[in-house]
């Protein structure tokens, strides 16, 4: 079944690939029936989902791979990823429907979105450390030729810096699991079996070197500061459907890794180095919203709002790692913050920057002061955009306040120092309150004049990210029961 | 001693066929029409295939020694043979565009077939007098292939080679002179136990010579000097061989010397800086390269870096040899494609007359990246597997700071490959001055390039079913 969701993406790909001559609207819709099916697929496994014992995983798929170096073809799912699935999924749907409209090579977008769907749900489900890394280096070659080949402005030598920088974090991440592996006894790259082992407990300083590697090959990823500065650049030329997967589901790849891959399997150095994490986490939280404050530009805004935003998921699985005996209980509450905001995270800043590619289509500028009085001309746009706005910052009855909520509950009882990070909060509040009231409020003038409202399709795409947030918001628990199994068993292994 | 007194001359059937072969494409094309000289080509094909196939009957049977056990036929032997014969085919293929009608045309084929011998007698050599006629083998004819293409350039890098060739031929007779020296035989099985008791420093001395002569047929440092220019001035195919097939023989010939050599001197930690030379030298010189085969010539002077860790830990890791066998079947398919691009459209010698490839010839573009960062290590390409399987051979055999260094060159080789791939997914045409028309890829090479990089997906994906072939026996 995951295998079927994984690879159906794949072969619709290449299927598109090797057709030349499919016209350009059936390459488009297409995509869309494609993109459905696999979001339905999943959601079928989510409900016939089980939360799996300790140490296993649901779904669970296992073949041989190179059996000479003990990694195989394994694939599962539990309370961590099975969320991240079903985001990848909806994101990936979301911006087959907003491209309904492309006019620039349609049919290679549709399958290089489809590649990337594969290695991003691949890189969820994986349960091997090979098999993750594949995943985890064609995203970031999928994603080059997306800002490569779809962007803007300085699109190439922006592309060519992420595909740098990115490809620096996978390296470093590959040197941390071939650590891992030589540690184990026996030899393997299986993430269940090292988890259970944790081969470098009682290894100070290698479990340390070990940890660093994987954590600097993360926090890339994630992006953490001081490991951010491809992001912005990324972001501002890439194409508004190549932001919402990079933001919405790239990203969570490095946070993903930190509960997945660092946290159960490096539990000694995890401890040892949790103050380093919190303290990035705060920094990235704070300077995230800070720069995000001086921005002119809309898409570089919301691009450091995500900087600033997985600084909260530093911070919680950070303290997470304060094992003490009586804070067991919040330290789960912040896990399931954690994963709860990269969730939220994703169909939040997918929303936002689909809202971006919008601005870009009809007036060609993210310049915020280029726009005034949008609600007017645009109500649709203008509703959308305040939701997206509201949720982002974090206001009750919307997914982040539930995430924020957990991760500072859980995240102050460990560690009452974190709570400076609520600061992070208020900044963003503010930023997006100037935002909306810039570009929404006022007289129209400027790039408003004559501004086409949301079509259709960008109605249809960015709408039902919201509704979700909105969902979420409001009945939290379908997902919280889903997550707080997992993140319980993540606080345990760290604490061991 | 029973056992390795035997002749077994039939153990070397693979070589034998392929210098037969040689010789008669040699004589069978001064007695064709130039337009006929395709007979030779496929006689070539059908030694390389006929080749290919006896070594893998011979894969299946038990490892033994041939030539009183001067000559080894073990599973590095016999997946050196496998590699050889179908990399050599593979250029084969490619020379299909360019010297098919060309004036030379047996000539270049018999010589082909004559220097892929040499490189089997160096990959099973298990004595000294045997690896220097590998060596001698193998280079002799390399000489006159580079020079056959007749352009001043060509005849530069021929005498650049041959001279640099004879110097290093010298030391590596020298070298086994030394080692024959203080210890009697020139036979591996008895030169570990016996070089154990012997001066150190004259072991020491005779052994640099031996790989020095072994990393001038490999491309790496310190014979490294001819490989760019020869990538340059050797036409596509020669160029493609040059940098592919040869390596496979120095590189198995210095694993079984290094397994041989004993443990009074740092042989691994030498190996190891001469890796590391070779790999960051060769990217640091990659990196402004305009010309796409000279850019190509100084990546394989990296990859024989990458190609030497698994050998810097021989003896000390399980995953030793079988990562480098791996790696070595992933390389020779991931250059050969590579250059068969270049090959493919041959008057573009100039990165940015590749613009717009992508748009006019998307499938020769395809298989232009997937070779390229094949090179780099993506995965699932098979030199991935290798590059894996290498970084972790060497952080288990003790040299974890050699893996890391792997890695950091590996990031460091990114950028030069991607400067080779950003025109060709640019927008746009190729500039007036450096246009030579629009894209009329030669249909040989194309279909070379296109299958190839197919090729290097599958033996990624299915790098189980490799890793069962390569890992089948130690060395003899």
């Amino acid at each position: 079944m995951l295998s079927l969701i994984v690879f159906l993406p794949l072969v619709a790909a290449l299927v598109l690939v090797g057709l030349p001559r499919v016209p350009d609207a059936t390459a488009r819709w297409a995509w869309v029936g494609v993109c459905a099916v696999d979001l339905a697929l999943v959601a079928a496994v989510w409900l016939r989902y089980e939360t799996p014992p300790d140490g296993a995983l649901a779904f669970e798929e296992q073949a041989a791979w190179i059996p000479g170096v003990n990694s195989s073809y394994h694939l599962g799912v539990d309370g961590l990823s099975l969320p991240l699935v079903a985001m990848t999924a909806v994101i990936f749907l979301a911006c087959a429907v907003y491209s309904l409209r492309e006019r620039d090579r349609p049919r290679p977008q549709a399958a290089l979105f489809l590649f990337l769907q594969c290695v991003s749900l691949g890189l969820f489900v994986a349960a091997d450390l090979i098999l993750f890394f594949v995943f985890f280096d064609l995203s970031i070659v999928g994603m080059y030729f997306v800002i490569a080949g779809w962007g803007h402005n300085d699109a190439g030598r922006s592309a060519l810096k992420f595909f740098l920088y990115t490809f620096l974090g996978s390296l470093a991440l590959l040197a941390g699991f071939i650590g891992l592996y030589v540690a184990a006894d026996p030899h393997t790259f299986d993430m269940l079996a090292l988890a259970e082992a944790a081969p470098l407990d009682g290894r100070g300083l290698a479990g340390g070197l070990v940890l660093a590697a994987i954590l600097v090959g993360l926090a890339v990823k994630t992006p953490t500061v001081p490991f951010h500065t491809w992001l912005p650049p990324a972001h501002t030329d890439a194409p508004a459907v190549g932001s919402a997967v990079l933001a919405g589901v790239l990203l969570k790849m490095g946070a993903y890794g930190f509960v997945r891959i660092a946290m159960p399997m490096l539990p000694e150095a995890w401890r040892s180095w949790a103050w380093v994490v919190i303290v990035v986490g705060i920094v990235s939280v704070l300077y995230g919203a800070l720069v995000a404050l001086a921005q002119t530009d809309f898409k570089r805004m919301v691009a450091y709002t995500s900087v600033n935003h997985m600084g909260y998921i530093a911070v919680a699985v950070g303290a997470a790692g304060l094992v003490a005996t009586d804070t067991a209980q919040a330290r789960a509450v912040a896990v399931t913050g954690a994963v709860t905001q990269m969730v939220s995270h994703g169909l939040i800043t997918g929303a936002l920057f689909l809202l971006a590619g919008v601005l870009r289509d009809r007036a060609s500028t993210y310049d915020i002061d280029s726009y005034g009085g949008l609600a007017a001309p645009a109500p649709r746009f203008a509703a959308l955009f305040a939701v997206g706005a509201f949720a982002s910052l974090g206001l009750p009855g919307l997914s982040g306040f539930i995430a924020e909520f957990q991760i500072f509950t859980g995240s102050i009882a460990a560690a009452p120092v974190t709570a400076v990070a609520l600061l992070g909060i208020l900044l963003t509040a503010a930023l997006f309150l100037r935002a909306l009231q810039r570009m929404l409020t006022g007289e129209t003038r400027g790039r408003s004049l004559r501004f086409d409202d949301l079509t259709a399709p960008e109605l249809w795409s960015i709408g039902p990210l919201l509704a979700l947030s909105l969902l979420i918001g409001v009945l939290p628990r379908p997902l919280l029961d889903v997550i707080e199994p997992a993140a319980a068993v993540v606080v345990q292994l760290v604490g061991r | 001693m029973g056992s390795m007194s035997a002749m077994r001359p039939l153990l070397l059937l693979p070589e034998m066929l392929l210098f037969a072969g040689g010789l008669v494409a040699l004589l069978g094309g001064s007695f064709l029409a130039r337009r006929r000289q395709w007979v030779t080509r496929a006689v070539a094909a059908l030694t390389l295939a006929g080749c290919a196939v006896i070594a893998a009957v011979h894969l299946t049977g038990p490892a033994r020694a041939a030539f009183e056990g001067t000559f080894a036929v073990d599973t590095a032997t016999g997946v050196a043979r496998i590699i050889a014969a179908l990399g050599t085919l593979l250029v084969l293929a490619l020379a299909g565009d360019e010297i098919t009608h060309s004036a030379r045309e047996s000539e270049t084929y018999a010589l082909l077939l004559f220097s892929t011998t040499g490189v089997l007698v160096l990959a099973g050599a298990d004595d000294l007098l045997v690896v220097a006629v590998g060596f001698l083998l193998t280079s002799i004819p390399l000489y006159g292939l580079i020079g056959i293409a007749r352009t001043p350039h060509a005849a530069e890098a021929a005498m650049k080679t041959y001279l640099i060739g004879a110097l290093f031929g010298i030391l590596l007779l020298l070298g086994v002179t030394l080692l024959y020296a203080v210890s009697g035989t020139t036979a591996y099985g008895e030169l570990g136990a016996r070089l154990a008791g012997a001066p150190p420093s004259v072991v020491a001395a005779g052994a640099l010579g031996v790989l020095a002569g072994l990393m001038f047929k490999a491309g790496g440092v310190p014979g490294h000097f001819w490989v760019p220019d020869a990538a340059e001035g050797a036409g596509g195919a020669v160029a493609a061989f040059l940098t592919t097939v040869p390596k496979i023989g120095a590189v198995v010939a210095a694993y079984r010397l290094v397994a041989e050599l004993p443990t009074a001197l740092n042989w691994p930690l030498l190996v190891a800086v001469l890796a590391v030379a070779s790999m960051t030298l060769g990217n640091l010189a990659a990196y402004w390269q305009q010309d796409p085969r000279r850019l190509l010539g100084w990546s394989t002077v990296s990859q024989v870096g990458y190609l030497l860790v698994p050998v810097a830990v021989a003896g000390r890791s399980d995953l030793a040899l079988p990562s480098l066998l791996v790696y070595l079947a992933g390389y020779t398919v991931t250059n050969i494609v590579a250059f068969a691009v270049t090959t493919a459209l041959p008057q573009r010698r100039d990165l940015e007359s590749y613009r717009g490839l992508a748009k006019a010839r998307p499938w020769l573009a395809a298989a232009l990246v997937v070779a390229l960062l094949g090179l780099v290590g993506t995965p699932p390409t098979a030199v991935f597997v290798g590059k894996l399987t290498t970084a972790t051979a060497a952080w288990d055999g003790g040299h974890a700071w050699l893996a890391i260094v792997l890695l950091v060159n590996t990031l460091a080789s990114l950028f030069y490959y991607l400067r080779w791939v950003v025109p060709v997914f640019g927008r746009g045409e190729p500039a007036e001055r450096t246009l030579p028309g629009a894209f009329q890829p030669a249909p040989w090479s194309t279909a070379v390039a296109v299958w190839g990089a197919v090729l290097t997906l599958l033996l990624g994906v299915a790098a189980g079913l490799t890793w069962d072939v390569v890992s089948r026996g130690p060395l003899l």
